[in-house]
């Protein structure tokens, strides 16, 4: 099991190199550089000053070294300085870091509780007016584009309550803290919590069609436990893969979220310092997601031994 | 008799004492803000962005009286200087400065630091500044002398008259000695009304109130907070639940205004213009834009009152370089403008014109002329870029769309990489001065088209040096129309926005001929 694990870690490490460089040399050979967009606004650009401002920020330096310097700060902790806030990389990052960690994390708990129930009813009333219903539902929630369920949102919101869900440092009263939070969450949430849910369905009633299950039954088992403990435990294993890789495409969802709620997470804040071609910050930024999203998978695949005892017994 | 005269001037009486004490201390007033600024720089930007929240933290040595509607020259108060006088030669212009006056760190305003910003500002020392996009404003200033801690005197090469309204602009504001450039975009320190807190990128802006402000009483507010929300639909909704009091400034299309209104009827909302106009760049050093026949062609295809039909309802303006009246003091007149060729009412009479030059050169409906249309990939500009392709049609010109990234956008203008474009750009100050320097002068950073006329550049500034308004605005209206005619960088339209609040807000003063002033906000108070 040790050994399965410290594969997986050293795969890890890999798959974390090839994205480091990736994402340095995507973002070089994208055209423009900071010191033309920093030009942006002064509607005109100076040569000499260009030329400044790059010899400044070091983007005259050789690809390698400038890769070295940015992987050895790494390495020491130091992210470097924003090309546009010149502060800390760091002291931008950090206080972003929990709310948009709250709101996926958030997200992905509200697509879980919701998906896989509903998906085991669907299956379990196959073809009844419930199953229908959750399946149109699901494939609604699909196929609607993030930022425009969100707006819907803050229009229903306005319209039938009189308030409006977005962002507020300080949210006056539990229940604004709460619709503050949830809203967005769900919001984001809901196309996972719809593919969750079809997973499931189609999942279940698979495994509800095997022998042991019809064995289960015989036994004289209660339909609770058939259901929940025999046939779910077996079905879920997809949708435990599904959940590793939603969690690297619900930050897709969060950035349109964040911008449409307002609201001054990570993936907002990645979006514009792409725009701004603010090399350190993007790179930092698109590691620290990496990073994530790696470390969700090896969280994935450990549960995979937990639940199926034969990927345990490989290992 | 005498006893309603009494009565009157009693009533008289109160209603002054009213207005005097109406004004409430405190609160914080709430604005929505539409993108993050590039920097809290204010002498560095050259954008709205940074200039609306940042003005408040700075003084400048004179300001538009704040109390009226139009900046115009005659209307130009104290700031930090107290007075100034000219010598008799008008090339001397000594300020008397403020006594007493505090940087928002303690140390004391003096002369030398209007001496440095203005060295700076005008390129006779090497700054740290990243950028300077107003160099060109000071083209005229030889040099700046100290004479002690209250008196500074500017030696100009030639008189200016409308110097004072470069003073006057929003986006010449006087910064400390003492603070390196770098921090200034960070963490700006000035002696205005309001002190910086902390700018949150992509977030909020935060000031407070300057409690050692030099005028007495104000400012009214005790914070005003800036809610980045680059969301417009978002924007809305918050606007009209109340969320924010003031939205930024011209943030609102008319259709937007519209849907406001409807949404938060006691709302109020003042439709202005924008400052920015749209234009047509030609790179006449790239063939066939060579040809100054082409370049008339296409200026004659133009229909301006379909721009501004198409993208506002017939709310845009119709101009030439200058802002046209009745907002802006040095646009032409409804009958000088009928007099410039393409501006007039029929507009099939020019393309008949055009069409013929395009003939002539060999061009028709079967061979028509292949270029692309640049343009920065933002709906604004794509929406200008398209209705522009439309009109080419007319005089044999099959135009493409070449949206381009933001970031490549003023690249490829610096190095002229492009035939044809549809721009979109800021005129921060309603004076000849500011916008022929600025966009025709030969040489000029922000000459896209390289344009260079020698024999106009000696009448840009033989109208500079004009003390006769009405002359002045005749020689303007006249550079105007040529620059027109040389297809120079053709004005399509003068855009219109709104900036709407809430009636707790008072004291806002929005100013008729540009959205680049008037943002200080020592008058402003909230009623709640």
């Amino acid at each position: 099991m040790l050994d399965y694990i410290l594969r997986r870690l050293a795969l890890m490490v890999l798959t974390l190199f090839g994205a480091s460089v990736a994402i340095f040399l995507l973002l070089r050979i994208v055209p423009g550089n900071i010191a033309d967009i920093l030009f942006d606004s002064a509607g005109m650009i100076d040569p000499a000053e260009k030329q400044q401002i790059i010899k400044d920020l070091g983007l005259d330096l050789p690809l390698v070294e400038q890769y070295a310097r940015w992987i050895g700060g790494l390495a020491h902790g130091d992210l470097g300085y924003s090309y546009v806030s010149e502060k800390p990389v760091l002291d931008e990052i950090l206080p972003r870091i929990p709310i948009t960690a709250r709101l996926a994390g958030l997200a992905l708990l509200f697509a879980v509780c919701t998906g896989v129930p509903f998906g085991v009813i669907s299956a379990v009333r196959q073809n009844s007016w419930l199953d229908y219903i959750l399946r149109v539902f699901s494939l609604l929630f699909l196929s609607m584009p993030s930022f425009w369920l969100g707006l819907l949102v803050l229009m229903a919101f306005v319209n039938w309550f009189g308030i409006l869900p977005i962002y507020d440092k300080a949210p006056p009263t539990w229940g604004a803290f709460a619709l503050m939070l949830g809203v967005p969450a769900a919001t984001v949430g809901l196309r996972s919590s719809a593919l969750i849910m079809r997973l499931t369905r189609s999942s279940m009633l698979e495994v509800l069609r095997q022998d042991y299950v019809r064995t289960a039954r015989s036994k004289g088992l209660s339909e609770g436990a058939v259901t929940f403990v025999h046939a779910l435990r077996n079905a879920v294993l997809p949708v435990i893969t599904t959940i590793g890789i939603e969690t690297a495409f619900l930050f897709g969802g969060l950035i349109v979220t964040e911008t449409v709620f307002n609201i001054p997470g990570v993936a907002r804040f990645l979006v514009e310092a792409i725009r701004w071609r603010d090399y350190p910050m993007v790179q930092n930024l698109v590691m620290f997601i990496a990073v994530i999203v790696v470390m969700v998978n090896l969280i994935v695949d450990i549960a995979y031994m937990f639940v199926d005892p034969r990927i345990r017994l490989r290992a | 008799m005498m006893r309603s005269r009494l009565w009157l001037a009693v009533a008289c009486l109160l209603a002054t004492m009213g207005s005097a004490v109406a004004q409430k201390q405190g609160g914080t007033l709430r604005v929505t803000h539409r993108d993050n600024p590039p920097s809290a720089s204010v002498l560095e930007e050259a954008t709205i962005s940074t200039l609306m929240p940042f003005m408040a933290v700075f003084n400048n040595l004179v300001v538009f009286d704040p109390a009226t509607r139009e900046n115009r020259l005659d209307r130009v108060v104290p700031d930090l200087a107290t007075s100034w006088a000219l010598t008799d030669d008008d090339r001397t212009l000594t300020f008397q400065l403020r006594d007493g006056v505090k940087w928002h760190d303690g140390k004391p305003f003096t002369s030398a630091d209007v001496k440095c910003t203005f060295d700076m500002l005008s390129g006779k020392v090497a700054s740290k500044m990243r950028k300077n996009p107003h160099k060109t404003w000071w083209f005229n200033v030889k040099d700046i002398a100290t004479d002690g801690d209250n008196k500074v005197v500017f030696h100009l090469t030639d008189p200016q008259p409308s110097i004072m309204a470069l003073f006057a602009a929003g986006f010449s504001p006087i910064y400390p000695c003492h603070v390196p450039a770098a921090e200034m975009r960070t963490h700006p320190i000035g002696t205005g009304p309001f002190k910086f807190v902390e700018f949150k990128q992509n977030e909020s802006i935060k000031l407070v109130r300057n409690p050692d402000y030099w005028k007495p009483g104000r400012p009214y507010l005790d914070a005003i907070e800036y809610t980045i929300i680059p969301n417009r639909a978002t924007m809305l909704l918050a606007m009209a639940t109340g969320k924010f009091d003031l939205t930024f400034t011209s943030d609102l299309t008319p259709e937007l205004m519209k849907s406001l209104q409807e949404q938060a009827p006691e709302t109020q909302c003042v439709l202005q213009p924008t400052g920015t106009q749209g234009n047509l760049l030609v790179n006449r050093e790239r063939p066939p834009f060579d040809n100054e026949q082409i370049r008339r062609a296409m200026v004659l295809s133009i229909d301006r009152k379909a721009f501004s039909d198409i993208l506002s309802r017939g709310i845009f303006d119709v101009g030439g370089v200058d802002l046209p009246p009745p907002e802006g003091r040095w646009g032409w007149s409804k009958e000088f403008m009928e007099t410039v060729p393409g501006y007039g009412a029929d507009v099939e009479k020019s393309r008949d014109e055009g069409r013929r030059i395009m003939k002539s050169l060999g061009y028709g409906p079967d061979n028509m002329l292949p270029l692309k249309v640049s343009t920065r990939n933002i709906p604004d500009y794509r929406d200008a870029a398209v209705i522009l392709i439309d009109h080419l049609k007319s005089v044999y010109i099959q135009a493409e769309l070449e949206p381009l990234d933001s970031s490549v956008w003023y690249a490829r203008l610096a190095r002229k990489d492009f035939s044809v474009g549809m721009n979109i750009q800021g005129i921060s100050i309603d004076d000849p001065d500011a916008t022929f320097f600025e966009n025709y002068l030969c040489g000029s950073e922000r000459n896209y088209t390289s344009y260079c006329n020698a024999d106009l550049e000696k009448k840009f500034h033989e109208q500079s040096q004009m003390k006769d308004l009405d002359a002045r605005r005749k020689l303007v209206w006249d550079i105007d129309k040529t620059l027109q005619m040389d297809a120079a960088r053709p004005v399509v339209f003068h855009a219109k926005a709104a900036t709407c609040w809430w009636p707790r807000v008072h004291g806002i003063n929005i100013a008729m001929n540009t959205i680049y002033n008037h943002w200080r906000f020592e008058d402003v108070w909230l009623d709640q």
